[in-house]
C-alpha cells in the first residue's frame, strides 16, 4: 500500500526530508479530492436550482401578461397571443388519476402474486419482465400507441361502449362522441401501463421488507393468504406503497412522448374521455419547436414551470414517505 | 363454527389469487404485445442499409445511419460529461459525507431530479444554452442528457460505496494509506461492477429519451458531426418519421424503434446479471 501511495505521489523515496515531502504531496492530494467531490455533490444542488431559475426566469413576460390568469383560463390562441393553461393542467391532471386508477390495484396485485404466490424460483424472471417495461423508452410507448393501440380502442372499444352508454345519464356525456381512437382515454390506458412497473417494483420491496414473524403469527392465527395480505401486510407498509404510488404519478405527470403521440392535442376541456385533449408536457412538446414570439414561448415555459411545481411536490411527497419506511424497516 | 363463514372467507381468498394472477398474466402480456409488435414491424426493415445510408426524403430509401451516429455522439459525450460529476459526488455522499447535513439534502434533491420530466430538464438547457446561442445545437443535446445521466449515476455511486465493507477502509487507514487514495485504489475498486451497472442503466435511461432533445439538438436530415449545429437522433427521427403520413417514413420509424429498445433492454440485462454476479459472490 505505501508503495500505491508513494508511486501515485510520483516521489521516489530517500531520506526523511523526502518522507516529509511525499507526505504532504499527500495531504494536499487528500484535500483536494474532497474538495473535488464536495463541488459535485453540490452541483447536484446547482442544477436544480438552475432549472428553477431559469424556468422561472423564462416564464415571466407570460406570468407578467396574463397573472393569474393564465392558470384559469382555457383558450390557447397562438394568432391572437392569448393563452391560458387550464386546458393542459386538466388534461395532465385527469389523464395521470385515470392512469393511477388503472395501474394501482394492477400493481398491487402483481405485488402481492410475487411476494405471496409466486413459486420461488419464478419470482426474478417475473419479476425482472415487470421491470423490463419501465425500460422500454417512452417514445416506443408512442408509436406503439399510435400505430397498434388507438387503431384497437378505435376499433373494437370505443364503438360498444359509445352505443351501451348512449342513454346512461352520466356515463353518456363521459363517453360520448365519434371514436377516434386517440384522445384521453387511450393516452390515460398507455400511461398506466408505463407506471405499473413503478408501482410493483415499489410495492414488491415493501412488501418484501414484512417481518416474517407478523405473516407467520397472522397464519397461525388461522387466517387464509388475502386476510394476510390484506390485513397484515398491506397495514404494515401502508406508508411505503403510498410513496411507490406517488413515485408513479409522478412519472405520469411528467410523461411526454408516449401522450404527444395518442393525446390528440386539442386545447379544450372535454367532458368525455374519448375526445382528444392535451398536457403540458404534449403542448410543450409539440409547439415548442414551432413558437414564434417571445409571448407564445415564454407562456410554453410558464407551463413547464406548473409541471415542474407539480411534479415536484408529488415527488417530494414520495420521497418522504420511502425514507420513513426505510427509516422504520433499518 | 359457522360453515359459511369458512366457506366465505375461503371464497374470497380464491378470488384475490386469481385476481393476482390475471394481474400478473396481463402485465406480462403487454410487455409481450409490445415486443412482439416491435419486432412485426420493425424486423422486416432491418438491413444493412439501415446502418449505413442516410435517413431518405419521402418515396426514397434509405437508414437511419445519421440518427444512429448522432444518437451515440450525444450520448458519449453525456457520459463524459455526466459520469464523472455523478461518481464525484456520489463519493462526497458515500466516503466524506456520509452523515453530514449536505448529503442529506443533496441526497433528496437527486432523488427528485433521477424522477422529474425530462421535457423541464429539456426547457432548462434550451434557457441557457440554445438561447443565448441563438440556434439548437448538438452539444445541447449532450448536455441535456448529461444533466439527466448525473442522477442516476449519484444513486448508484452512493449505494454501491456504501455496500463496500468499512474494515476494508480501516484496513487501508492502518497501514496509512490517505483517505483520497483510499477511496480511489480500494473502494471504487470494490464497487466496479455496481458502477458499471449505473453507467448502464443511465446509457438505457438516456438512449431512448426524446422530448428533451427536441428542443436542444432539434434534428437534421443530413449526416453531421458539427457540435455547434443541430443533430439527428434516433428518437427524435422516430418522432418525426412516425407522425409522417409516408409509409417508408413510418416503417423506417418502426425499425428505428427496434433497434432503440433491443439496444435498450440489452444494456438493462446485462446491468442485472452484473449486479446479480456481485450478490452471488
Amino acid at each position: 500500500m505505501v508503495d500505491v501511495a508513494w508511486r501515485e505521489a510520483g516521489v521516489s523515496v530517500q531520506g526523511v526530508a523526502e518522507r516529509a515531502k511525499v507526505l504532504n504531496k499527500l495531504r494536499t492530494g487528500d484535500i483536494v479530492f474532497h474538495r473535488i467531490t464536495k463541488s459535485a455533490a453540490v452541483s447536484v444542488l446547482v442544477v436544480l436550482g438552475g432549472v428553477i431559475v431559469s424556468l422561472l426566469l423564462g416564464a415571466l413576460p407570460a406570468f407578467q401578461e396574463f397573472g393569474f390568469g393564465f392558470l384559469t383560463t382555457e383558450s390557447w390562441n397562438p394568432v391572437t397571443e392569448k393563452f391560458g393553461a387550464l386546458a393542459p393542467i386538466y388534461g395532465t391532471v385527469i389523464t395521470s388519476l385515470i392512469a393511477m386508477l388503472i395501474a394501482v390495484p394492477f400493481g398491487l396485485m402483481i405485488a402481492m402474486f410475487l411476494t405471496e404466490l409466486c413459486p420461488i424460483w419464478l419470482r426474478r424472471p417475473i419479476g425482472i419482465a415487470i421491470e423490463l417495461l419501465a425500460g422500454i423508452p417512452s417514445i416506443i410507448y408512442g408509436i406503439w400507441g399510435l400505430f397498434v393501440f388507438a387503431p384497437f380502442i378505435q376499433q373494437y372499444v370505443q364503438p360498444p361502449v359509445i352505443a351501451t352508454f348512449e342513454n346512461a345519464p352520466v356515463l353518456s356525456t363521459l363517453f360520448a362522441g365519434p371514436p377516434f381512437g386517440i384522445g384521453i382515454l387511450t393516452a390515460s390506458l398507455i400511461l398506466a401501463i408505463m407506471v405499473l412497473p413503478f408501482i410493483t417494483s415499489v410495492s414488491r420491496d415493501v412488501f418484501d421488507a414484512v417481518p416474517p414473524v407478523l405473516k407467520e403469527a397472522a397464519y397461525g392465527l388461522g387466517w387464509t393468504q388475502w386476510e394476510v395480505w390484506r390485513y397484515v401486510v398491506l397495514p404494515f407498509t401502508r406508508i411505503g406503497v403510498i410513496g411507490g404510488v406517488m413515485l408513479g404519478l409522478g412519472r405520469a405527470l411528467g410523461e411526454t412522448m408516449a401522450v404527444t403521440f395518442v393525446i390528440g392535442n386539442a386545447h379544450r376541456i372535454s367532458a368525455s374521455l374519448f375526445a382528444p385533449g392535451t398536457t403540458i408536457s404534449a403542448t410543450i412538446a409539440n409547439e415548442f419547436t414551432e413558437a414564434v414570439g417571445d409571448l407564445y414561448t415564454s407562456s410554453l415555459i410558464a407551463l413547464g414551470l406548473i409541471l415542474f411545481i407539480i411534479t415536484f411536490i408529488v415527488l417530494a411527497i414520495a420521497r418522504y414517505l420511502l425514507l420513513r419506511i426505510n427509516r422504520r424497516i433499518g | 363454527m359457522d360453515a359459511s363463514l369458512y366457506a366465505s372467507r375461503r371464497r374470497r381468498n380464491v378470488i384475490a389469487a386469481v385476481a393476482s394472477y390475471a394481474a400478473t398474466f396481463v402485465g406480462l402480456t403487454w410487455l409481450a404485445l409490445i415486443l412482439g409488435v416491435l419486432f412485426w414491424h420493425g424486423f422486416g426493415g432491418l438491413s444493412l442499409r439501415v446502418f449505413t445510408e442516410m435517413t431518405p426524403p419521402p418515396g426514397a430509401v434509405g437508414g437511419l445511419l445519421n440518427a444512429i451516429v448522432g444518437s451515440l455522439i450525444m450520448t458519449g459525450l453525456a457520459l463524459l460529461i455526466g459520469a464523472p460529476i455523478g461518481i464525484l459526488a456520489g463519493t462526497y455522499m458515500a466516503e466524506y459525507g456520509r452523515h453530514s447535513h449536505l448529503t442529506s439534502i443533496v441526497r433528496f434533491i437527486n432523488d427528485i431530479l433521477l424522477s422529474a420530466p425530462s421535457i423541464v430538464v429539456g426547457l432548462f438547457i434550451y434557457y441557457v444554452m440554445v438561447r443565448p446561442m441563438g440556434h439548437f445545437s448538438g452539444i445541447a443535446g449532450a448536455v441535456v442528457l448529461s444533466v439527466l445521466v448525473i442522477p442516476v449515476m449519484v444513486r448508484t455511486t452512493e449505494d454501491m460505496l456504501t455496500l463496500v465493507p468499512d474494515t476494508l477502509r480501516e484496513a487501508a487507514a492502518s497501514i496509512g494509506l490517505p483517505r483520497s487514495l483510499m477511496i480511489r485504489q480500494i473502494a471504487y475498486r470494490a464497487a466496479r461492477a455496481g458502477i458499471i451497472t449505473g453507467l448502464l442503466l443511465a446509457v438505457a435511461r438516456i438512449s431512448g429519451e426524446t422530448a428533451p432533445l427536441l428542443f436542444t439538438a432539434l434534428n437534421n436530415q443530413f449526416f453531421s458531426t458539427d457540435l455547434n449545429a443541430p443533430m439527428s437522433s434516433l428518437p427524435a427521427v422516430i418522432f418525426q418519421f412516425a407522425l409522417s403520413p409516408y409509409k417508408d417514413w413510418q416503417d423506417l420509424a418502426w425499425t428505428g424503434a427496434l433497434i432503440i429498445t433491443l439496444a435498450v433492454l440489452a444494456m438493462s440485462i446485462m446491468a442485472r446479471s452484473l449486479t446479480r454476479a456481485r450478490k452471488a459472490s
